[in-house]
């Protein structure tokens, strides 16, 4: 079926909403009625119709007003795509990957026709037609990374593989949750996640990075990570802080059902097959306490995530001017009822 | 079976190459294409013998970007307890067999200014594709490949036609011919990768020399061609399932614990990925760790074991499997 794509924005005057439909296609990340971090890793495999794992590269009803929002967030800051020279193959295994899983995922919406090295994308969405030499920079209008991440949801990171660690040393990052690719090119795994806090000490990092040197081609892996935004604001990021981070002492609790929002990252990781690096796709989602109280179970089940979050997350995840708040005008729509397991709606 | 998602191929030839080295080209029986790859990668050969799995890694060696078909050259060692001789004295052409997803566990560092690579007998392997991705994407790469004689040297004038006298160049030990690996090491220019595969005397003399001339340790690679060697038969305990495994002379443990009907996770077979580490609940006797993955200091603390190349001699063993 045709995804009928909306007209909205994500700043000034935050018109962003989800219809009812995407509402319940939301990837609501708990499980449970808690929340600690782990080594939540688990396969990327297809799920049910209806759901953001019907395809692995999921498109929705947001897919062109996010990318004229990254297009907006480049033009203002270029270096929100980088890339290291010695990337250059990784960036055209990524474009594979993303032609080849949105042409497979929304045939109606994306055709990929392959000739040899001569390939023709088209882009019905977003108006766009072009054939170019796989292999050929100089046929394409960017770099193939730039080129396919304008025209893929979420943001992107390539890390290259080597003396046993990661490297972040190419991406496309405008919709993160407070960090910066600028920042961080360059870095490798232990060095980028330097910020987080308790993960280290409980060893999350040292697994989870002798899982992902192993991670094999053909089998995808995915986790979920969540954080907390004021408005619909995709670019939250550290050099736009000074026009996000005031909203947080915007909250009161007349506004939380608007203001707030519950922002899900589905991370997918990918071996990319000619370069051997690999491909971290964040894919951001985002849903306003109105909306997720549509859903009685996730009405009932985040306040209480809310409430047992240790100390140390909610300072990280920013969350402190406006948890109790939240809680306080989410506890309404808790009647102490048991929740059922697993994330998905009753 | 563990080690990812299999490809079921079709023999499509069988090519004699040297003295006891033959050449396989595997194409998908279901029609579809092969994966993509990178030079240096392998794949996990499974062959049935009579019902008995084995698995080997083998190197891939046809170009990276040929999606037609995946080609290996395998070596017929002397005394194999199976692997390579099945595949020189029973595999034809039409038969159908198994190779896992390609795993590269040699990559090429992609920055290298140069790329120095040096092969001795079958490590000849994974540098032909290698070359082939190398001389594709513009890098600059120079190959020096040792072989013991002329007719047990595989595909020497193949790669000096493709690729030159510059970029190639053969020693042949019958003539006296050596590669002068000192001087090699202490002419290259600064950004130079140095990869080596071959027999393990030679991967360390290379190692060492490199060391001793001054050469960052990142910038030297190397791949081993490890299989799991034969030894004392033993039996081991596995605490989690309840199960008693016993593991013949001529037997790995993670063979032995596949045969037992249990899924054991690896991916290289070859004591290098990691992959089959496992927790050791118990050790009363020695652990013979042959692997290139542990540390020193985690060999003898004599918690961990990988199962694919590792045994064990003395009276008890547990493993938390
Ligand atoms: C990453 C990787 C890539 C590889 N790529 C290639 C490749 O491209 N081509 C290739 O030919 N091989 C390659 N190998 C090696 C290959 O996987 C096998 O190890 C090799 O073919 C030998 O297998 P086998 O089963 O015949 O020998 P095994 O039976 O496993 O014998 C292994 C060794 O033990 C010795 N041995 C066996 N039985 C005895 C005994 N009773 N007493 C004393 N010694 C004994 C043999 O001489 C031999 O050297 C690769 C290995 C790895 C890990
Ligand atoms: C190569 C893949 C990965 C990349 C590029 C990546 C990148 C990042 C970045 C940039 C951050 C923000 C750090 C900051 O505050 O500046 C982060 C946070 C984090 N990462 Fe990763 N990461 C990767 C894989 C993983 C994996 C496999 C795990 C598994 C456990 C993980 C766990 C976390 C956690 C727990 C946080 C804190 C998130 C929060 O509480 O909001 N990451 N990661
Ligand atoms: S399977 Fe790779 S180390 Fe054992």
């Amino acid at each position: 079926m045709a995804i009928a794509f909306k007209q909205e924005t994500f700043r000034d005057d935050f018109s962003y909403r989800n219809s009812p439909e995407n509402i319940r296609r939301f990837p609501f990340p708990f499980d449970r009625d808690e929340y600690m971090y782990a080594v939540n890793m688990e396969p990327h495999l297809k799920g049910q119709k209806g759901t953001a794992f019907e395809s692995l590269i999921d498109v929705d009803e947001h897919y062109v007003a996010e990318m004229h929002d990254r297009a907006l967030v480049l033009k203002e800051d270029p270096l929100r795509y980088q890339a290291l020279p010695h990337m250059m193959t990784a960036q055209w295994d990524t474009l594979e990957l993303l032609m080849e899983e949105q042409a497979a995922g929304f045939p109606e919406h994306f055709t990929l026709i392959r000739n040899g090295d001569q390939w023709r994308w088209i882009n019905r969405p977003l108006g766009i037609d072009d054939t170019f030499t796989f292999g050929d920079r100089s046929t394409l209008p960017y770099e193939p990374l730039e080129y396919i991440t304008r025209q893929a949801q979420g943001d992107f990171c390539i890390v290259d593989q080597r003396d046993g660690n990661l490297w972040m040393d190419a991406g496309m990052v405008t919709t993160q949750a407070d960090w910066s690719l600028d920042f961080d090119i360059g870095m490798n795994f232990m060095e980028w996640h330097g910020p987080v806090p308790l993960a280290h000490q409980m060893g999350v990092f040292d697994r989870a990075l002798k899982f992902l040197l192993n991670l094999q081609q053909g089998k995808p892996t995915r986790r979920f990570n969540w954080t907390m935004t004021i408005n619909p604001r995709l670019d939250t990021s550290p050099e736009n802080y000074h026009k996000w981070g005031p909203d947080r002492a915007s909250v009161t609790p007349e506004n939380v059902g608007e203001k707030v929002h519950l922002r899900v990252e589905v991370q997918s990781l990918w071996r990319l097959p000619r370069s051997n690096a690999i491909l971290f796709v964040i894919r951001c989602y985002l849903m306003n306490m109105n909306e997720l109280v549509t859903v009685p179970k996730w009405a009932r089940r985040f306040p209480r995530v809310l409430s047992t979050l240790p100390p140390e997350l909610i300072d990280y995840k920013g969350l402190t001017r406006y948890r109790q708040t939240t809680i306080d005008w989410l506890s309404r729509f808790d009647d102490g009822a048991p929740t059922s397991p697993g994330t998905f709606p009753d | 079976m563990s080690g990812g998602t299999e490809i079921p191929v079709r023999v499509t030839r069988v090519t004699p190459v040297a003295h006891r080295i033959k050449r396989f080209r595997f194409e998908r029986s279901d029609g579809r294409p092969m994966p993509y790859f990178s030079g240096g990668a392998h794949v996990i050969v499974s062959m049935n013998d009579n019902g008995h799995v084995r698995r080997n890694a083998y190197s891939l060696m046809s170009a990276p970007y040929d999606c037609s078909a995946y080609e290996i050259s395998v070596l017929h060692v002397e005394d194999s307890r199976g692997g390579s001789s099945f595949m020189h004295e029973k595999v034809r052409e039409g038969d159908e067999m198994r190779v896992s997803h390609p795993v590269n566990l040699f990559q090429p560092d992609w920055r290298g200014r140069k790329h120095l690579l040096i092969a001795g007998g079958i490590g000849i392997t994974p540098f032909i594709a290698m070359m082939e991705q190398f001389s594709r994407e513009g890098a600059c790469f120079e190959m020096h490949y040792a072989i013991r004689t002329r007719d047990r040297g595989a595909y020497c004038e193949d790669l000096i036609a493709r690729y030159g006298p510059q970029r190639v160049k053969i020693y042949c030990d019958a003539e006296n011919d050596r590669i002068p690996v000192a001087r090699l090491l202490d002419s290259q220019p600064l950004g130079t990768h140095l990869y080596v595969c071959g027999p393990a005397g030679m991967i360390d003399g290379v190692l060492t020399t490199g060391l001793e001339a001054g050469w960052p340790e990142q910038n030297l690679h190397s791949e081993r061609f490890l299989s799991s060697q034969p030894g004392k038969p033993f039996s081991i305990e596995l605490t989690r399932s309840g199960r008693t495994v016993h593991v013949g002379h001529h037997e790995s443990m993670l063979e032995a614990i596949e045969a037992a009907g249990i899924d054991a996770p690896f991916l290289c077979r070859g004591g290098a990925c990691g992959q089959c580490e496992t927790m050791v609940a118990l050790c009363d006797g020695k652990l013979l760790h042959n692997d290139v993955y542990l540390t020193e200091e985690e060999k003898a603390s004599g918690r961990k074991v990988m199962l694919c190349v590792s045994r064990f001699e003395g009276k008890a063993l547990h493993l938390d499997l």
